[in-house]
């Protein structure tokens, strides 16, 4: 793999430093300090270097932001106005996104060890087109009106559940944010979000731009902080009708405990992943490659849907292989502003240790390492692309979700055994199959226990796709008109008729 | 505002006796303005009408996104209906126009963009299109006033920004047309594509000109077809001037295309043509018959229809007769009576028959006629002479046939085609106003005794376009609701027309529903895939 060091005299300078404009917490429409007076360190990744000092929220904090939520949608304007009219404000936000993209792709680079290239093309539009399009369902929510069996007339109502809380990952910042918030907007609640601590500085930005768009103070509240004090603040409070949470199935688990022990709010869950790709013999062999690669060093492999196990086909094991050590000594690593490298360091030390740890697990269970394995460079968290090869269903590497470009490959004999082993696991994410023959296609496609296939295509993600897990990789949709049903709830509304003249 | 309903007008007239002043004062402030004008304008307005501050830009056929004369060179003029004068000569376009456009709109279907765009993309160039009505508010809404004789506040405050909410209530369903997967009864898998129908022929009319533009367009463009459309040869400028906004936000070249021209020249080629997939009208019921007839002797084309209506206002004896007198006042004369919901037959019941049908007079009366330009005018001229004939020859029948003249029944004024306000009450079911589609400002205004009678002669009609319903008990607003055939049923309120709310006909006011998410179906084909499944992990 190649490395590749920046060019810090180069003109795009300015953008590689944007300056750092929110720090505080975003509460009714203000940047305040904690009231603890508290502050936390956030890091760029690249160096290991402090950016800012970012206001530390805790329990009293998010006590402050549910209130301020709390009166904006049992009293504010959101709530009530016409759908279309919250589609306005939000069609809006969307185009002072746009407006930013380029300081908001740089704060995503530093903050989080992404991409700039890609946070240009990719993260920071999909965050406005996510915005646009639960902005053009604010006013198509529809109810049912219902067929009685008696001379009733019955109708449900589709109401805003209430005050949301958001918990947010630090892989994907701007596009996460955007997820979980748009739907809630366009359904009339009231939130409040708590980014992760290691990437907060896009969410206090979009605070201010919703600000700026005309989203009423208390609708939208972020509230940056660790997930111990001020998440946990979210997930057990009283007056939260609702939590949507992205993060490890470790940190899931305890959220819907601390909702269960409150006031049982609606939870939904997307959480982590070991997604198989399932190449058959039959597939064109440099795209399944390139397919399986990317599936694995996206975004540094730091993606709860990386396709971090692969069952290649007895067939083309051998030549695939190959052209998979090929191009993953091929692939570019280095400062993510270089618009030639294709990954980033891993977002923080912690990441970083943990990631190096399972790589030498693998090593010491036996697995066969065909590339990559160890740290790149003196400074900050690059790892090299690795693929181990001939790993085993029991090894941890197999087992767990490492976060980390690091990739366990297999063969298999027939359709039956990938089916098999590519459903033992805890989780349900996602899968990819690679093949022509549309019969596997379909048998694969309704045998593997996960919420998304990809056949043919890997990260196809789009604004009317549902996303979700299936088992342990949770439960509730983020995208498509089903995320924004998370955010509302029925309500039947039954009245006798008399002398009705139909039924 | 983008969003205000189109009859904000007629919600705003429960609360405010000066009704229109609520809806005129929102926005730039055009200050004061019924206040001023009572009873009919004087004549020496309509003698003096005001100079539209516009000029006419595009009077050409647009065609493959360019503004080209028609074929045979021919041009009709387009009158104002305050004076009887020419606004402008507009290119008239007729079979050879409609061949020429259609074959734009089959190459922008069958080769693209327009189809192959995604989803988003075409929701941008609409989303851009509707920016750009709102920039270009003011000047649409005076070309709108001054071809249809409408009042410019009624266009500027109601109708253009109701075009730029429709336009984009459209955008937002670009990305969200799903197909199903659907359950089979053995290993197949199924699933259905809903598939842009192809090249649509749609026909508008010149009641609402920019507002008929929006309901056909708009669903038509979202789902991914292409379009010819013909207007109205009565007001055939708002629309060019819009689609050539259309252009400017992005469109591309074909897949809208304009033809002004005439029904039997321009609309009855574009009906009959075999390479149309799909065709909407809206207009007359009579017209309506001969799209369809003209649709199943060529290719079957499916074709949707919003056609006449009479539709019945039901006052029941609970009601607030005041409230009910401004509700009913303005459910028929909104827009000179030229609405096919307006509810031209007003039921009262007889214990409350005097007191409303005094009131209504009394009202009618108040109502301010005038140049449509002028601040605080209620009601412009009618569309054309030949409206405007038709109408009077209908007052004359309500009288002939015994019906009691309350107010109005002539013309005002000498110039242009202006009528007064004219009720009639003691109205019989078998008169020829009570039956017949006026399309103008005569309200007709019968008595009845009980429910179940109401709903009988309610239903007494060949049309089911809408009705209203008046009354605060729960039952009797259930009950009518269910038992009147009409697509539309207002309870306590009329005419509100948001984008989300279907609209069409029962019996002979139509087929399909216009708006909402059921117009969507008019404009796409289902497809259904099916295939076998092999070793099913289940069914």
């Amino acid at each position: 793999m190649a490395s590749q060091n920046s060019d810090d005299s180069s003109a795009s300078i300015l953008v590689k430093n944007p300056t750092i404009k929110f720090t505080k917490l975003f509460i009714n429409g203000e940047f305040v300090d904690s009231i603890s007076g508290k502050t936390f360190e956030t890091i760029d990744p690249r160096t290991g270097e402090v950016i800012a000092k970012i206001a530390e929220g805790d329990k009293e904090d998010v006590d402050l932001a549910v209130k301020a939520a709390r009166q904006a949608f049992d009293h504010g304007t959101w709530p009530r106005l016409p759908g279309s009219e919250r589609g306005r404000i939000m069609m809006k936000f969307a185009d002072l996104i746009e407006e930013n993209a380029e300081e908001l792709a740089a704060l995503e680079t530093i903050d989080g060890g992404k991409l700039f290239s890609m946070n240009k093309a990719m993260d920071i539009p999909q965050a406005a087109s996510s915005l646009r399009y639960y902005a053009g369902a604010a006013d198509k929510i529809h109810g049912e009106v219902l067929k009685m069996s008696r001379e009733l007339h019955g109708y449900t109502l589709q109401e805003p559940i209430g005050v949301v809380g958001h918990i947010i990952p630090w892989n994907f910042p701007s596009i996460m944010f955007s997820l979980k918030v748009s739907p809630a907007l366009a359904a009339g609640c009231t939130m409040v979000v708590k980014p992760a601590e290691q990437t907060p500085l896009t969410a206090l930005f979009y605070a201010h731009l919703a600000k700026l768009a005309g989203i009423p103070n208390g609708v939208l509240n972020v509230v940056s902080g660790l997930g111990s004090t001020a998440g946990s603040a979210i997930s057990s409070h009283m007056d939260i009708d609702a939590v949507s949470f992205t993060g490890s199935t470790e940190v899931g688990r305890k959220i819907l405990q601390a909702a269960a022990a409150s006031n049982l709010k609606v939870v939904s869950l997307e959480l982590g992943g070991k997604s198989p790709l399932i190449i058959f013999d039959d597939a064109d062999v440099d795209m399944a490659a390139d397919l399986a690669l990317f599936g694995i060093l996206y975004n540094k492999g730091e993606i709860c849907v990386a396709s971090s196990r692969v069952y290649v086909q007895e067939g083309i094991y051998e030549e695939l292989v190959k052209k998979l050590v090929e191009k993953a000594k091929a692939w570019v690593v280095g400062d993510p502003f270089d618009p030639k490298v294709q990954q980033g360091p891993q977002v923080d030390k912690k990441q970083f240790e943990k990631i190096l740890s399972y790589i030498e697990h693998g090593k010491r269970e036996g697995a066969t390492l065909l590339t990559g394995g160890k740290p790149l460079g003196e400074k900050g968290y690059f790892i090299e692309p690795t693929i181990f090869a001939e790993v085993k269903e029991e090894m941890l590497i197999t087992k767990d979700e490492i976060f980390g470009p690091v990739m366990a490959l297999a063969k298999f004999k027939t359709i039956e055994e990938a089916i098999k082993r590519a459903n033992n696991t805890r989780y349900g994410l996602a899968a990819g199959i690679v093949t022509k023959d549309l019969n596997v296609a379909n048998t694969v496609s309704r045998s593997i226990r996960a919420g998304t296939i990809w056949i043919n295509c890997y990260f196809a993600f789009d604004n009317d796709i549902p996303f979700g897990g299936y088992k342990m990789s949770g439960f509730g949709k983020d995208f498509g008109l089903e995320a924004l049903h998370k955010y509302l709830q029925v309500k039947s509304v039954v009245t006798p008729l008399y002398n009705t003249p139909w039924l | 505002m983008a969003s205000r309903r189109m009859c904000s007008l007629l919600s705003h007239s429960l609360t405010s006796p000066t009704s229109s002043a609520a809806l005129f004062s929102r926005g730039r402030n055009i200050a004061s303005p019924s206040r001023g004008i009572s009873k009919y304008s004087t004549a020496a307005a309509i003698e003096n009408p005001v100079d539209p501050p516009f000029e006419v830009k595009h009077t050409q056929l647009l065609i493959n996104g360019q503004f080209v004369d028609a074929a045979s060179g021919k041009s009709f003029p387009t009158l104002d209906p305050r004076t009887g004068d020419v606004i402008a000569h507009v290119a008239e376009g007729d079979a050879e126009d409609i061949n020429r456009a259609v074959a734009a709109a089959r190459k922008a279907f069958d080769e693209g963009p327009w189809p192959k765009m995604t989803a988003y993309e075409r929701q941008r160039i609409v989303l851009r299109f509707a920016d750009l009505i709102e920039k270009h508010n003011d000047e649409l809404a005076a070309l709108e006033t001054w071809d249809s004789g409408k009042p410019y506040e009624q266009s500027a405050k109601v109708e253009v920004p109701m075009l730029t909410r429709l336009m984009r209530y459209y955008a937002g369903w670009a990305d969200k047309i799903h197909g199903l997967t659907v359950p089979a009864d053995g290993p197949y898998h199924v699933q259905t594509l809903h598939e842009p129908i192809g090249v649509v022929g749609q026909v508008t009319p010149w009641n609402f000109p920019l507002l008929m533009f929006a309901w056909k367009v708009g669903p038509a463009l979202a789902c991914g077809n292409t379009i010819v459309l013909k207007t109205a040869e009565q007001t055939p400028l708002s629309a060019l001037f819009a689609a050539n906004l259309l252009h400017e936000a992005g469109l591309p070249p074909g897949v809208l295309n304009v033809i002004s021209g005439f029904g039997p020249t321009a609309g009855a080629p574009l009906a009959s043509h075999m390479d149309v997939d799909k065709f909407a009208f809206t207009g007359s019921t009579k017209t309506g018959q001969v799209v369809h007839e003209l649709a199943s002797r060529s290719n079957l084309k499916p074709v949707t229809m919003e056609l006449g209506g009479k539709s019945p206002f039901i006052v029941c004896e609970d009601a607030d007769i005041d409230k009910a007198v401004e509700l009913a006042h303005s459910a028929l004369f909104f827009n000179q009576g030229q609405c096919c919901c307006a509810g031209s037959r007003t039921f009262v019941h007889e214990r409350v028959y005097d007191e409303f049908v005094e009131k209504s007079k009394a009202r009618a009366l108040k109502r301010a006629v005038g140049d449509p330009f002028l601040k605080g005018i209620e009601q412009g001229p009618q569309v054309s002479n030949a409206q405007f004939e038709k109408i009077l020859e209908y007052i004359k029948s309500g009288i002939e046939s015994g019906a009691t003249l309350e107010s109005g029944g002539e013309r005002l004024g000498n110039k242009g085609y202006y009528i007064k306000p004219t009720v009639f009450s003691n109205v019989k079911d078998d008169m020829l106003i009570a039956k017949d589609e006026i399309f103008g400002p005569v309200q007709s205004i019968f008595k009845y005794k009980d429910l179940d009678e109401v709903i009988r002669r309610a239903n007494a009609t060949l049309f089911g376009l809408a009705a209203g319903v008046f009354t605060e008990n729960l039952d009797t607003a259930n009950t009518l609701t269910r038992a009147l055939r009409v697509g539309t049923v207002w309870v306590n309120c009329y005419n509100i027309f948001d984008a989300a709310i279907p609209v069409g006909g029962y019996k002979m006011s139509g087929h399909g529903r216009e708006k909402g998410i059921y117009s969507l179906e008019n404009y796409l084909q289902v497809k259904a895939v099916v295939t076998p499944l092999k070793n099913p992990a289940w069914l």
